[in-house]
């Protein structure tokens, strides 16, 4: 069955005809072409597709598109600024949070949705945020670098 | 005004130049390229572990609305390997099936529920084999040969005896053996296995990107499978979300994908799940290691004799090389004579293996150290005294002839021990709360910067450079080196830019499309940095003496006179001198858009020797040496290991950019963490269990414990600015450095990996009886 999903999503206002049974992660990535948000694994392991639903990070591979319905969608496309990198953004590329980068938006998402609730986490609040986010070449130490940074950045004025 | 100085990034800490496509989304991977009008790839893998394939029964899929091409078996006449004397493998399985998951046909349709319907249809027929899940099975009187020509299923039998070493045994105050056993491992980067194939009919081309760490043997498969000529295929390496070994090779993926293509006159983007990428993982092998060891007091050690037993997998891939390097990399790290090597890889029905991070040298390094952490207990020698005793004098060449002209062990040593407190505090950590018991364990390691001769020896240079530059003043650095996250992109425009003095602003990077940048071998033993490195500064210095020739026309100056201050060219301190642009467009007078090349070529004697059949893997230009102390809790009540800090110090010869340096360290560290504790590929039958990443158990944040990176600067007479390697050679000393803390904190040694919170609960458990039936406490 096909239906129309209305939503917000990063800040533009769409209409799309999808099929009730397409996930959040195949909609933005088939069928809008927002591919910065990522395929990991085969459901829920890894973290690499957590996007924004009203500023609370969602895995989109757990999450049917029709449940995003009147909601507010943000992407790892939405945080740069007139084409500058976002706090969280800077953290990750000027600490080296981002290596091989497949993990990153995920990674990105989801220490954006911390610091929107919390902008001044501690080390332990960032592993507890991050607990559901797997990444493979940094080992971590640099990611928990890369938010702090940010937090940094952030509270010195530049947008999350 | 300023003093105009040349521009200087090399030992600093550079953030990666694709940093801001990776952290805005931009970058682009292979499952991103989305073609209108192309065809979705499935493949249909095998149920089975080893069995006679009678019939692949395409006629019902055939039938279904919306497939538009099914490939077998019987499109694959030709087979594949990254080894030119083992190319056991066909993309597709004909006439026999030799692991659970190996592909057998493939649809392209023209969505992926229709390619997924159509495989539903397709029925095999298959007479069952007796099929060996592990390396003893396989190497039974009674097995049945998995291929021909490897009797009893083993790939390689290598066997090697360097010195004496029954006399060397005989010369000893102490002699140990033990046996220890490495689980398989994956390498499960991020990025699943994907391909994009756009087969031109009306040209007979064809354009194939994929996930890869070697676009040129990709290339070089495709038109072995496809039987096209090379100059018909374009081969693109978008960017690759992690490799960690398992793509050093043409994987059945990307030639599965061409085939569907070009059967279709389309485009098929074939991108394989979490569980099909685990279940063709090309990981670690499994491995059975007995290690004999010879001490003197003063721990000098006198004698090795070391078996080595790989369960290889169903096809050969690099196994050769593997269960090469396990023996040669006994050398190199220490002054060893006296070693004998028994080395068996074992052809089995599980998923083939590859060349994981550390390749080969891991399990060995793992056992060794152990070992030697057991017997300097024994003979109350400090295990950093253990090390000093058998440190190589340089430079040297080693037993099996390889050579050594950098070695910064000695200052890696001394790094973590200080850094750890190790004196003051190995012994007496105090004891955490409850049954918490506290230890600290070290372990060495070490590893090739790149293997000296090239799998596909062609006589060519090791490594080619381009770069291009035209009207604009900007520099385009063609290479054919791979960037799959670990920042080879970065480090090749640090090194143009830091000769030429230039800003790494004038510097654009184009890698990874065959129509375009020279050909490269491609990202694995960690020869980027060493080779290409090598060659890039080469190109820049062609360039420099280019531009030099021009400014010294103009300046009418003798080229000799010329001083290149990167943006500013002069001839003597009081010359004004010309701007870097004046001095492009003098140059380009001549001959228009400049290009020049840069080449680099290892040294005969970096190739490793002829004592025994394969003795040159192993050869090197340089080696990178690594020292951890691992500082462990272990809870007695519970099994669970947690370790609190790990302290790594890696000779990587010069850092030419920190940032990448302290990554790829930490990166690899944590790595071995993953196969120390909890990684490990099970299987029932040949049914993988873990093929998903909650029961293939990855360290989370949550359990990663802080590292910290010292930097050790041998200086490498032939490396890069005096680099070597520093992606691969603290992975192998994590494993040691952690079960010999255990032991220091529990008194409990794990010979068997990974030591999993069960297994550390069953060795309390032992213990306790033990002490009960002796009538202990």
């Amino acid at each position: 069955m096909a239906r129309i999903l209305q939503l917000m999503l990063n800040g533009r206002a769409r209409n799309d005809a999808i099929s009730e049974n397409v996930l959040l992660l195949d909609y933005l990535r088939e069928i809008v072409g927002l591919t910065g948000t990522k395929t990991g694994c085969d459901g829920g392991e890894c973290g690499a597709c957590t996007v924004l639903v009203d500023d609370q990070p969602r895995l989109s591979c757990l999450t049917l598109a029709a449940m995003v319905d009147g909601r507010r969608v943000d992407t790892i496309e939405s945080l740069a600024k007139d084409g500058r990198l976002s706090a969280v953004q800077r953290g990750f590329h000027e600490k080296l949070g981002s290596q091989c980068g497949y993990c990153t938006p995920g990674f990105i998402m989801a220490s954006a949705g911390l610091l929107r609730r919390n902008p001044r986490p501690s080390e332990d609040e960032i592993r507890d945020a991050l607990g559901s986010n797997i990444c493979r070449c940094t080992g971590y130490v640099k990611i928990i670098e890369a938010v702090m940074h940010a937090a940094e950045l952030h509270a010195a004025g530049v947008a999350p | 005004m300023n003093e105009i100085v040349p521009a200087h990034t090399i030992g600093e800490y550079v953030p990666l130049v694709d940093g801001p496509e990776k952290v805005s989304g931009r970058a682009k991977y292979t499952a991103d390229f989305i073609v209108p009008g192309m065809l979705a790839g499935r493949i249909l893998r095998s149920p089975y572990s080893h069995a006679e394939l009678l019939d692949v029964d395409i006629t019902e899929a055939a039938k279904l609305p919306g497939v538009r091409a099914i490939v077998t078996g019987a499109d694959c006449a030709n087979t594949f390997g990254v080894l030119p004397i083992a190319r056991s493998e066909h993309p597709l399985a004909r006439e026999r099936v030799r692991y659970c998951g190996e592909p057998v046909a493939a649809i392209a349709a023209i969505d992926d529920a229709t390619a997924k319907e159509a495989l539903r249809r397709i029925k095999l027929k298959v007479r069952e084999l007796p099929a060996y899940h592990t390396a003893r099975e396989a190497m039974a009187p009674d097995a049945i040969d998995l291929h021909k020509h490897r009797a009893r299923n083993i790939e390689r039998d290598v066997y090697f005896e360097l010195g004496n070493v029954e006399s060397g045994f005989a010369a000893a105050d102490l002699v140990r053996e033990g046996t220890y056993n490495c689980a398989e491992v994956c390498q499960n980067q991020m990025e699943m296995h994907a391909a994009l194939a756009d087969y031109d009919a009306e040209r007979d081309r064809i354009t194939v990107h994929a996930s890869t760490q070697v676009p040129y043997y990709v290339h070089l498969m495709l038109s072995q499978i496809l039987g096209m000529d090379m100059s018909r295929i374009r081969v693109i390496k978008p960017h690759v979300g992690g490799g960690f070994g398992c793509r050093t090779e043409a994987l059945n993926v990307e030639l599965i994908a061409a085939l569907l293509a070009r059967k279709a006159g389309g485009c098929v983007r074939m991108v394989v799940n979490r569980e099909e990428t685990f279940i063709t993982h090309r990981g670690r092998p499994e491995t059975d290691i007995r290690l004999k060891l010879g001490m003197r007091k003063d721990g000098r050690i006198t004698a090795v004799e070391c078996e080595c037993i790989q369960r290889g997998g169903a096809h050969s891939g690099y196994g050769v090389v593997t269960i090469l390097y396990a023996g040669s990399m006994l050398y190199a790290i220490y002054d060893l004579h006296n070693v004998k090597y028994i080395g068996k890889r074992v052809l089995t029905n599980t998923p083939p293996c590859g060349a994981f991070r550390g390749h080969g040298t891991v399990d060995v390094r793992f056992a060794f150290e152990s070992l030697l952490d057991d017997m300097a207990r024994a003979l109350a020698v400090d295990p950093f005294a253990v090390r000093r005793a058998n440190l190589l004098s340089v430079p040297a060449f080693t037993d099996n002839d390889l050579m050594v002209n950098s070695y910064g062990l000695p200052e890696c040593l001394d790094w973590v021990e200080q850094q750890s407190g190790w004196k003051a505090r190995k012994g007496k950590l105090p004891r955490g709360k409850g049954h918490i018991s506290k230890g600290l364990g070290m372990a060495c390691s070490h590893y090739i910067s790149g293997a000296s001769k090239p799998v596909n020896w062609s006589g060519e240079p090791h490594a080619t450079v381009k770069l291009k530059l035209d009207f604009d003043g900007s520099i385009v650095l063609l290479t054919g080196a791979a960037d799959i996250g670990q920042g080879s992109s970065t480090v090749l425009v640090q090194s143009v830019a830091e000769v030429l003095g230039l800003d790494l602003s004038r510097i654009r990077i184009v890698t990874g499309d065959s129509d375009v940048v020279p050909k490269d071998n491609g990202s694995y033993s960690s020869r980027v940095t060493f080779m290409v490195g090598n060659a890039a500064i080469d190109a820049a210095n062609n360039l420099k003496a280019v531009l030099v020739a021009a400014a010294a026309r103009k300046l009418e100056a003798k080229p000799g006179e010329i001083e290149c201050l990167g943006e500013l060219y002069r001839a003597g301190a009081q010359d004004k001198g010309l701007t870097f642009n004046e001095v492009v467009t003098e140059a380009l007078k001549d001959t228009g858009t400049i290009t020049v090349t840069g080449n680099y070529s290892t040294i005969p004697e970096s190739y490793g020797g002829k004592k025994y059949r394969g003795a040159a893997i192993g050869g090197s230009m340089g080696y990178s040496y690594s020292a951890q102390v691992v500082e462990v809790s272990v809870d007695e009540e519970t099994g669970v290991v947690t370790v609190d800090k790990v302290w790594v110090a890696h000779d990587c010869g010069k850092a030419l950019n920190r940032l990448a340096v302290e990554g790829q360290v930490q990166g690899s560290v944590w790595m071995g963490m993953g196969q120390a504790m909890s990684e490990e590929a099970a299987y029932h039958g040949g049914l993988m269990l873990t093929a998903n990443m909650l029961d293939y158990r990855v360290p989370t944040i949550q359990d990663s414990p802080p590292i910290e990176v010292g930097i050790v600067e041998s200086n490498d007479p032939h490396g890069p600015f005096g680099a070597k390697e520093a992606g691969e050679g603290s992975l192998a000393a994590f494993l040691p450095a952690l079960t010999n803390a255990i032991a220091d904190a529990a008194g409990l040694r794990f010979n068997d990996l990974p030591v999993t919170p069960d297994r550390v609960f069953a060795a309390v458990e032992k213990r306790a009886r033990g002490r009960k039936t002796n009538g202990g406490a």
